[in-house]
């Protein structure tokens, strides 16, 4: 199966525009980089539009793009529970409840509240933890960018790889989070630009009806109900009705709470983006901006995808996806195949510069995560005071940062390169490290809205929680697991139907485990924090914000409730 | 600092202005349009594009501010 691109001087123009506007506003923004504040938060002065669009971009790599769509056409509509129940919840929830505390603490990152809230060592533990996350992510989309651009376009490994890594080091070298977010802001406008291939595989399937009789017996000769690809609900009755392998129970904690929570709530790449904008009455409104694209999003990446089955079943459509080496087709390579079927040159060089720029912003969104940890909650709190100067002015931060930015790219170049040898290992470590999520939403949680909550037990829960995780994966598989990176290295004592399943309920365990003991081991011991030092940090210790001096519909509930309407409604269309 | 509406209407109106004019001079090409089942995507893409990018420009900071001091 042949998967080049045929790009044409019009493509590379496109392109070549793109890459000038992402190089000139990193060179533009630069002038404003006079401190560390300026460069890794922002200076606190984004307004919450564009905050609310890189959130959303932030979480909208391209390997994401490329997963929805492959699983648009492996689960169907079911895939529409990522953009559903497993985010919108959990963004009106950080909206409403936790944005106040992250924002209005003197926190400026994720670690650093563990640190207020609770300690030292909560802090550490979670600071190192989410920098290797964020240099692996990041060197795992660099090697999926260069594999991508030798298999598609034509281009040199090497050559991919390093000139990617350096445009996303002279953009975020210069403007920091700053550019990092703006250029998210751009990248959500070009993925639109993947628009007109959505319409044509559309129309080519005979629209949302065509395509339910075409896929109906499809769907039948896999053993489900002729509807099963085009509902998300209906079938979830039993785990063994849908092709998640999940039942609604399943999807609702394992998706819907632990996953979507923990993903969106507590992960500072993404919370970041919130924490940077311009007011507190702003920052609450980031993520309700962001969730209102993010439920359309599935039309333009999950719907083309399921539509795919129908192009694959039908030989006239001449539609193939490319093999592996075990003669499986590559599901992530959906989307390829369908701009290279529908596009012509000219809309073809849009769609390509969506996938660079996801691509580049995924890894540009990692580094400028890493780098504030790295200053703030590794280097100032850790390593400075090892070299006798416990203060140090902020522009001593500031090129701590710079550096920092540099050796996160350099890490991350690393990582590909690791991941070039050992992809598997890479994607072991990558599910080991996203393990890291259920337990520190359960710690963060507690810490959050429970003021008897204590430091020692946040840690214990975090760690514990993270060690259930690895035992739980190392007591179970998916079905038809062949290597022991898929989990069961312990023994093989659970057998899940499908991978999806299993990252469920390891999340479900992780995040029980880390609540039950927060909570014992809090009751056990004496409060070390009293009320006042809670202020600010925990739900009953805060004055209650007054939003009287906002217009009512300018204020973070009213659009809430526009969000929940418009959540109930697709949910229900689809259902 | 830099309203993002500026750069984002000046790099939507020059895609949307290269596509337009790529559509145009393809107009008739049906070969070419074959695999869009047709349709003449680039130019209907390109108005699409140029129309958002003449409107986050018009709303810009820069742009305002400039027609506010000619009033």
């Amino acid at each position: 199966m042949d998967t080049k691109f045929a790009l044409g001087g019009i493509d590379y123009l496109i392109m070549g525009v793109y890459f000038v506007f992402v190089l000139g506003i990193g060179w533009a923004l630069k002038k404003y980089m006079k401190n560390a504040s300026a460069f890794l938060e922002a200076g606190r002065s984004i307004p919450a539009w564009v905050a609310g669009l890189a959130f959303i971009s932030t979480n909208l790599g391209a390997l994401e793009v490329m997963g929805m769509t492959g699983s648009g056409l492996k689960y169907g509509m079911h895939t529409t529970h990522f953009y559903l129940i497993g985010a919108i919840p959990a963004m009106v929830f950080l909206a409403l409840f936790m944005m106040r505390f992250y924002y209005g603490s003197k926190a400026r990152s994720v670690p650093e509240y563990l640190k207020l809230r609770f300690n030292e060592k909560t802090r550490g533990l979670n600071a190192i933890l989410f920098a290797i996350m964020t240099i692996l992510a990041s060197g795992i989309a660099m090697y999926a960018l260069a594999i991508l651009l030798e298999n598609v376009l034509g281009w040199n490994f090497l050559v991919s790889l390093f000139a990617s890594a350096a445009i996303v080091l002279a953009y975020t070298y210069l403007g920091g989070l700053s550019s990092a977010i703006y250029n998210e802001v751009l990248q959500f406008f070009i993925i639109i630009g993947l628009l007109p291939m959505a319409i044509l595989v559309m129309k080519d399937v005979g629209g949302w009806h065509g395509m339910q009789a075409s896929l109906a017996p499809i769907v039948e000769a896999k053993g489900y109900a002729p509807d099963t690809w085009t509902t998300h609900w209906k079938y979830t009755g039993h785990a063994s009705d849908n092709p998640f392998g999940v039942a609604w129970y399943g999807i609702f904690a394992g998706l819907g709470f632990v996953l979507a929570f923990g993903y969106w709530c507590t992960n500072f790449l993404i919370v970041q983006r919130a924490m940077a904008a311009e007011s507190m009455t702003a920052a609450r409104k980031v993520p309700l901006i962001g969730a209102i694209p993010k439920m359309f999003i599935p039309f333009l990446i999950i719907l083309p995808g399921v539509a795919s089955l129908v192009l694959l079943n039908d030989p006239a459509k001449g539609f193939a996806l490319p093999l592996n080496d075990a003669g499986q087709p590559i599901y992530d390579y959906t989307i390829i195949m369908l701009l290279k079927q529908y596009l012509p040159a000219g809309v073809l060089g849009l769609g390509v510069t969506a996938l660079l720029a996801s691509f580049m912003s995924g890894m540009a969104g990692n580094v400028s995560a890493f780098n504030t940890v790295w200053t703030y909650d590794i280097y100032q709190s850790y390593i400075r005071p090892v070299t006798g100067n416990k203060e140090a002015d902020d522009k001593h931060y500031l090129k701590v940062g710079r550096i920092a930015t540099i050796l996160g790219v350099l890490a991350s170049i690393a990582a590909a390169f690791i991941a070039s040898k050992f992809g598997n290992i890479m994607d072991f470590l990558q599910a080991i490290f996203s393990m890291i999520n259920a337990p520190l939403f359960a710690v963060i949680l507690l810490g959050m809205f429970w003021k008897r909550s204590t430091g020692n037990a946040a840690f214990t829960g975090l760690l514990v929680g993270f060690l259930v995780a690895l035992v739980h994966r190392g007591l179970s598989v998916p079905e038809g697991a062949t290597t022991l990176m898929k989990g069961g290295w312990i023994a093989p004592l659970i057998t899940y139907p499908v991978e999806m399943a299993q990252n469920f309920w390891t999340a479900i365990y992780a995040f029980s485990a880390a609540t039950l003991l927060t909570v014992i081991l809090s009751l056990l011991a004496k409060r070390t924090k009293t009320d006042e030092e809670l202020n600010g940090l925990v739900y009953s210790m805060t004055p209650r914000l007054d939003d009287s001096g906002v217009l009512w519909y300018k204020r973070p509930w009213f659009l809430a409730v526009i969000v929940g309407v418009m959540f109930f409604a697709l949910t229900i269309l689809f259902w | 600092m830099i309203d993002i509406r500026f750069p984002l209407g000046l790099m939507f109106s020059i895609f949307g202005v290269i596509l337009t004019i790529y559509g145009l001079a393809t107009l008739g090409h049906h070969a070419m349009y074959a695999t869009s089942l047709g349709v003449n995507v680039n130019l209907l893409s390109g108005i699409g594009t140029l129309i958002f990018g003449l409107v986050m420009l018009f709303f810009s900071d820069p742009v305002r501010s400039r027609m506010k001091k000619k009033n």
